[in-house]
């Protein structure tokens, strides 16, 4: 494939066309924060955290769904991206009801981590406290819609890694969520095959194993990428 | 002169005075470096005028809550929000997704449906503070200047925030020392 060559953050770097601004920037060394980007599965520019400036465009263009072209001149750490990524994690944490501190994933979560690295030391927005439900009728793992931010990366992880296709978005909005099936409990899901991908892809609290308590949650990263190395490359790499 | 400087308990468990009081040795050196007017570890009743810093620890849950925080806020230069109930609701909070009859649930569950003995929700006009509505982290009812998150903060943060604002700096929190839980 031909070369590319383009300008991140006044470095000239060139890659393989068709790759992403997220991925030539990871491979040079320059950090785009992330939510909804999962090594192993398709992009879907869910979470707008890894917006960049694009010279010639004012619209903001997210890292991660953005092919690279010849020329490109890419700003990943402006004053404006970073008041944009803030804003966008206040308005995450005023969409639901994110306690931190009785959070199964307290200290594992990447929502928590991205907001104190980004420097949020509070929300500007009033808080909307949704009342959401928690499923909790599935054998091995629950689901806490109060934590979820509809990245999707478990619907991405059950249809395309898995196979399974029990995850899924329903509603619109702010209303939108996760459901298994047809809307049904967890529990009753005839296409789930427990296999807990979807708990290993959650960035936050919101998948996790039943009987974890405040602070215990990890979700196992390093086992997907174990299965997505062996599916891309045939690395069985433990 | 010395800063004035005061510490309430509004909507919280007391962590985040337990976590002050773990400063340990520095506490020493910080006495002699402020004078304490007002706080849950001195026996002050009433807030007092002319406050540099106030340390805000808890969310704002009740009338009571409400009225002495515009009290502080009239009386005070600078208002640190204190630990994460001050800054996000946090636990107290979780009431306020049941909806416009959070409060009266609440009580009725703690006070009655769970009551061995003596059942009633306690009433006492003047003496106990009707719920609000909403529980409001504190910069949703005052302005707030600062923020000192975590469910408590450690110790070494909070000092980390005494000290900046002791030598007349702004304080700035970065990093891992913002986080929330």
């Amino acid at each position: 494939m031909a070369a590319k060559t383009l300008i991140i953050d006044g470095k000239a770097v060139s890659a393989e066309e068709g790759a992403t601004v997220l991925q030539v920037a990871r491979d040079n060394n320059v950090a785009i924060p992330t939510l909804c980007h999962l090594e192993g599965v398709y992009d879907v520019g869910a979470c707008r955290l890894c917006l960049v400036e694009v010279a010639g465009s004012t619209k903001l263009q997210p890292a991660c769904t953005t092919k690279i072209s010849e020329g490109m001149n890419i700003q990943t750490n402006s004053d404006r991206l970073r008041k944009y990524r803030r804003l966008t994690l206040e308005l995450l944490f005023a969409e639901r009801n994110h306690v931190c501190a009785v959070c199964v994933s307290n200290g594992h979560c990447e929502l928590q981590t991205l907001a104190y690295s980004l420097g949020l030391d509070h929300v500007r927005y009033d808080y909307v406290f949704p009342k959401w439900k928690v499923d909790v009728t599935h054998r091995l793992f629950g689901m806490d819609h109060n934590r979820c931010i509809l990245c999707t990366r478990c619907v991405r992880v059950c249809w395309h890694i898995e196979g399974a296709g029990t995850k899924n978005v329903a509603g619109r909005g702010a209303t939108a969520r996760i459901i298994s099936d047809l809307d049904q409990p967890w529990g009753d899901s005839e296409s789930c095959t427990e296999c807990g991908k979807c708990v290993m892809a959650c960035p936050t609290g919101a998948l996790f194993h039943k009987g974890a308590t405040a602070g215990e949650m990890e979700h196992d990263r390093d086992k997907l990428e174990f299965i997505v190395n062996a599916r891309e490359k045939q690395q069985w790499l433990p | 002169m010395k800063l004035r400087v005061a510490t309430v308990w509004l909507g919280g468990c007391s962590g985040c005075h337990m976590s002050f009081l773990d400063m340990d040795e520095f506490l020493i050196e910080l006495a002699g470096l402020i004078d304490l007017v007002y706080s849950p570890v001195i026996d002050v009743k009433e807030f007092p005028e002319a406050v540099d810093v106030c340390l805000i620890e808890g969310a704002v849950c009740n009338e009571d809550n409400l009225e002495i925080l515009r009290k502080i806020r009239e009386r005070t230069k600078v208002l640190v929000s204190f630990g994460d109930c001050a800054v996000t609701g946090n636990v107290p909070a979780m009431r306020n997704p049941f909806g416009p009859d959070n409060r009266e649930n609440v009580l009725q569950r703690a006070y009655v449906e769970n009551a061995r003995n003596n059942p009633g929700v306690p009433k006492a006009d003047g003496i106990v503070p009707r719920l609000l509505e909403q529980v409001v982290p504190v910069h949703e009812a005052v302005y707030v200047e600062y923020y000192l998150p975590g469910c408590p903060p450690p110790a070494a943060r909070i000092k980390e925030v005494l000290v900046q604002i002791i030598n007349g700096q702004a304080p700035l929190l970065t990093g891992p020392q913002l986080k929330f839980g």
